[in-house]
């Protein structure tokens, strides 16, 4: 309890004895990370291969598998937690997502509408051709 | 009973705020400067992961994810990193317990399922050269080779790292200034295997349904 005023390292587990009797074992907490991820990659490969899902809606299913992946990750092997002596460590990780979904989303967006205003690929392609 | 000795019992009880218990040990600070650290390397990440993302399509006559990935190779990969981020997991909980013998038992796990992955990686980039797929082919083989092989060198560095670390424990011991490292590495090593879940979803699985 000398920890509480501090808040926590990141990837450290809790030590506080409020978190010690809600929790699992120290390997208990890996163990059940892995088991999960290893059902989420299983999960993500099957969903790549099928053909019983409707097909346009693949691509967003992996993308929902992943991001449930990453929060396995960031939970069970990361220690990233909502407790309040990690509110630092999760207030990074926020902004670090802000950053990376405005990088992603933006570049996509503003490319996809580049290339549809633009004229047809193969006609470029000749252009570039007759230099 | 006088005010001064009301103070005192207050501030012994009850929970003292963060803004009023002084600077943080070390260890806290080290390791929240490695997590902004990690943070602004998977930032980078993304912008690579854009670009792929863009230029997915811009194959320029040549081969294409469907006919160049092969999803055993990445399966395996994928198995390889994850049981090694569990045995990274697993090397810490022997640290933290001062177990000398399980922390080079499972860092050496570690170190051989990372090079395993990575065997696997070179032979992948080594084969799809062979066959004419080589970075320069086109613009999509310049994006999946830059991504790709970034996140393998990530690995390399991460497993010369561990190979330091062990060295480290052997000469030093568990003093403070190892295990702050070895907290630094788990912590890399974990949000290395966060970077592959993204690599073989959006680069190898979302590849062979184009």
């Amino acid at each position: 309890m000398t920890d509480a005023p501090y808040d926590r390292a990141p990837g450290e587990i809790s030590t506080t004895a409020e978190a010690q009797r809600l929790t699992l074992s120290d390997f208990g907490i890996y163990t059940v990370g892995l088991v999960l991820a290893v059902i989420l990659t299983a999960t993500s490969f099957w969903v790549a291969n099928t053909s019983l899902l409707w097909a346009p809606g693949v691509a967003m299913g992996l993308v929902v598998l992943a991001i449930a992946q990453m929060g396995v990750h960031l939970v069970f092997f990361l220690h990233i937690t909502t407790g309040p002596d990690n509110t630092n460590n999760v207030l990074a990780l926020a902004f670090g997502l802000l950053i990376v979904f405005l990088v992603v989303v933006g570049s996509l967006w503003i490319m996809t509408n580049l290339n549809d205003n633009m004229m047809p690929m193969s006609e470029l392609m000749n252009l570039q051709m007759q230099h | 009973m006088s005010l001064a000795v009301a103070v005192s019992d207050v501030n012994e009880d009850s929970f003292v705020p963060a803004s009023e218990a002084g600077p943080a040990p070390k260890r806290i600070v080290v390791a929240f400067g490695f997590w902004v650290f990690l943070l602004s390397d998977i930032v980078m990440f993304s912008v690579l992961f854009a670009a792929y993302a863009v230029l997915v399509r811009a194959t320029a006559g040549g081969p294409s994810g469907v006919q160049l990935f092969n999803q055993v190779n990445v399966a395996v990969q994928t198995a390889c990193l994850l049981i090694s981020s569990y045995t990274c997991g697993m090397m810490s909980l022997a640290v933290s317990a001062r177990q000398r013998f399980n922390t080079y038992i499972f860092a050496l796990v570690t170190f051989v399922l990372g090079a395993a992955f990575l065997y696997l990686e070179v032979h992948e980039f080594a084969s799809m050269i062979a066959r004419g797929a080589a970075p320069q082919r086109s613009a999509f083989l310049s994006a999946f080779f830059t991504v790709v092989g970034c996140h393998g060198l990530h690995v390399t560095a991460g497993l010369i790292w561990l190979a330091v670390m062990m060295a480290q424990v052997a000469f030093k011991g568990f003093r403070p200034s190892v295990d702050r490292r070895l907290l630094c590495f788990a912590l890399f090593w974990h949000a290395l295997d966060i970077i592959w879940v993204w690599l073989f979803t959006a680069v190898y699985l979302m590849g062979i349904r184009l």
